[in-house]
């Protein structure tokens, strides 16, 4: 018998007789996420929040405000960004490892834990969002939801994806002696422009 | 790390405890370190009104995981194959170790990255492939530090809080050429980035744990505040990821819950930094699933105990546990120390777990903060029991217990008993306040009554209806 066979008999043999299912969708509150929220823990979680009403806004608060210099990998459709590649041209993701930044898009904030989902399709190699210096997101301020459970609704009405995550703040650790520490192997700094 | 071993199936909690008490400074700071990461996940439950209800919500969930878990367990294979993702199945830590091997292998690969996994702590990966001659690096800043120190994790999300930052220092002097004396985290933990960018940058196997898969997409997702997964996991040749059969849950909507509870019950945060998605490989980098039982089916046919199996690691028992806090995590002797640990370690080994259930006041704090309702200290007193009538119950609880049984029986011995307790206790404190009396360890003895509550209520116990 192979293991696969032992371990499901075993399951099958030990398991109860079946429990139902809660209803978890009386979790989802079907509103609008607040923006005031989503700035307010993205914040508080080590993350950067602009406010914005058009793509142009984000160049000069890029160079200026932030001072990147260096590699910026911009994935975003209609942004231009000064001195920036908009498509990946490396034979092999290792070569990301010098992207000062990266700024690609969200197609969804969540506002109770400052995260934006961020799928495959919008990083285009899996390990940019994690391998460069500082990252940037872009997401539309009509998708915020405020919780977990009203991205999930979202994500369900969107098409599918192969690799998603659920960013939120810049990569951390607080292993030595719980002193937190932002920029552990990921991003050193997050910056999310909401756009209007 | 071999001796280590060795040690730990030799001393007991309370010998380990002692171990690790002989720093009063440390563990007054472990402690309290514990405790204020326990009041920051208090803050944050507290902001959420529906925090009880997502609890039950997310009993309720994993209840239903366990009692339909070999349909969960064929669905999430069917899907994950469709996804392109391999499935394999082992029946215990041995086989999971040999696939590991193999898989490497196969890959013509020696070196591997490896993020947080307590599955293959428990599975002793890591000195498997060690003896076989594969190298691994644990790139989990706080599993590194342990690894360099050949120690293991003391704590399921906080690998090394039982360090100090001068021993990191001094460990990261050592292996990593830092300066000595550069004891600063935030210097440290540069250090630690620099030297740990290389290995993902070089390593072309890469394993991952899994923290939820979900039967219904075949998906599954890994959770990480340091990206190390995801560093992994992307700039490898090959992918696999571990899992304990009872990580499943039934569809994507139910991470909802589980995502909201875990690393607020964790670390007070609310959510982590990166929870990742992984459905379908990238092109060309296939992704092992290797699906562990390790003891999982026997615990689920244990009625008192099969509830254990609910468990999402998130370490709020511990960080809540006034004895965890005070003892810390190698006390334990087992991968997950704490509350959980010592309810889910008796079913591996009775008999060389035996002491940890004795490992607790009862208090009953870890079934409080468990955000999937598993009632840890009920269990902890009902394998109590089952450990004393298979016989393995510590010797010296034995021989107490039964002294206790026969005075507690007899109403004449009880009191003679008491009498001589508050009388030793105000005449000759000496005779308990030694090192025989392992209560007294680490421990002043109260003071004693005048009288005892029967003397008392002889003499008051009429007066009120007198009046």
């Amino acid at each position: 018998m192979s293991s696969r066979e032992k371990i499901l008999a075993a399951v099958a043999q030990n398991q109860p007789a079946k429990l139902q299912l809660p209803d978890v969708n009386l979790f989802e509150t079907g509103t609008e996420g607040s923006l005031e929220n989503f700035i307010k823990v993205l914040s508080a979680i080590g993350g950067k929040a602009y406010s914005i009403n058009d793509l142009s806004e984000i160049d000069s608060i890029i160079t200026d405000d932030i001072g990147i210099r260096g590699r910026v990998v911009n994935l975003v459709e209609g942004l231009n960004l000064t001195n920036a590649e908009e498509i990946i041209t490396d034979t092999v993701v290792h070569h990301l490892h010098n992207v000062e930044m990266a700024v690609v898009k969200a197609s969804l904030g969540v506002a109770e834990n400052g995260a934006v989902w961020v799928t495959e399709e919008n990083m285009n190699q899996r390990v940019l969002p994690f391998i460069c210096q500082h990252l940037a997101v872009v997401v539309h301020q009509k998708d915020l939801v405020p919780t977990m459970h009203d991205a999930y609704k979202q994500i369900d009405q969107m098409p599918g994806y192969n690799y998603g995550s659920f960013i939120a703040g810049p990569s951390k650790t607080a292993d030595i002696e719980q002193s937190l520490v932002i920029g552990a192997h990921g991003p050193r700094s997050m910056i999310v422009f909401v756009l209007k | 790390m071999q001796s280590e071993m060795e040690n730990s199936t030799t001393k007991d909690h309370a010998e380990l405890s002692e171990e690790f008490n002989r720093d009063e400074e440390r563990v007054n700071w472990h402690d309290e370190t514990l405790w204020w990461i326990r009041q920051k996940r208090d803050k944050i439950v507290h902001q959420l009104p529906e925090w009880e209800q997502l609890r039950e919500a997310a009993s309720q969930i994993k209840l239903n995981v366990l009692s339909d878990l070999h349909n969960y367990l064929q669905q999430f294979e069917a899907n994950a194959i469709a996804n392109g993702v391999h499935v394999h199945w082992a029946a215990d830590a041995a086989e999971h170790n040999q696939l590991v091997h193999q898989l490497l292998t196969n890959a013509g690969v020696t070196q591997m990255v490896k993020s947080k996994s307590m599955l293959t702590e428990e599975c002793g990966l890591n000195d498997y492939l060690a003896e076989h001659g594969i190298e691994v690096i644990d790139s989990d800043l706080g599993e590194r530090i342990v690894q360099l120190a050949g120690e293991a994790p003391s704590h399921i999300v906080l690998p090394c809080i039982h360090k100090k930052k001068e021993e990191i220092g001094d460990l990261f002097h050592k292996y990593l050429g830092t300066p000595s004396n550069m004891a600063d985290p935030q210097m440290l933990t540069e250090a630690a980035r620099e030297h740990l960018r290389e290995i993902f940058l070089t390593r072309r196997a890469a394993l991952t744990g899994v923290n939820f898969a979900v039967a219904e997409t075949g998906e599954f997702v890994v959770c990480t505040n340091e990206g190390n997964a995801d560093m992994g996991a992307h700039l490898a040749d090959i992918h696999i990821a571990s899992m304990g059969i009872e990580k499943l849950i039934p569809e994507r909507k139910h991470l909802g819950v589980f995502l909201r509870l875990l690393t607020r019950s964790a670390t007070g945060q609310p959510i982590t930094t990166y929870s990742s998605h992984f459905k379908k490989p990238r092109s060309g980098v296939p992704i092992h699933i290797i699906l562990v039982d390790n003891g999982r089916t026997v615990q689920l046919g244990r009625e008192d105990f099969r509830n254990s199996l609910k468990c999402i690691r998130c370490g709020a028992c511990m960080n809540t546990c006034p004895v965890y806090r005070r003892s810390g995590g190698h006390s334990y002797h087992t991968a997950v120390a704490g509350p959980i640990g010592s309810i889910l370690a008796p079913n591996l080994d009775m008999k060389k777990y035996a002491d940890l259930p004795f490992a607790s006041t009862l208090c009953g704090s870890c079934s409080n903060v468990c955000p999937v309702k598993i009632d840890i200290h009920e269990q902890l007193y009902k394998w109590r029991q089952v450990i004393v009538k298979a016989g393995y119950a510590p010797a010296g609880k034995t021989a107490g217990m039964q002294v206790m049984s026969k005075t507690l029986s007899s109403p004449t011995a009880y009191h003679i008993a008491g009498k001589a307790g508050r009388w030793v206790l105000k005449h000759a404190p000496f005779a308990v306040n030694n090192k025989l009396n392992p209560w007294y360890k680490q421990r002043d003895m109260p003071e004693p009554p005048s009288e005892s509550f029967g003397e008392w209520y002889k003499k008051n116990g009429g007066k009120k209806n007198e009046q």
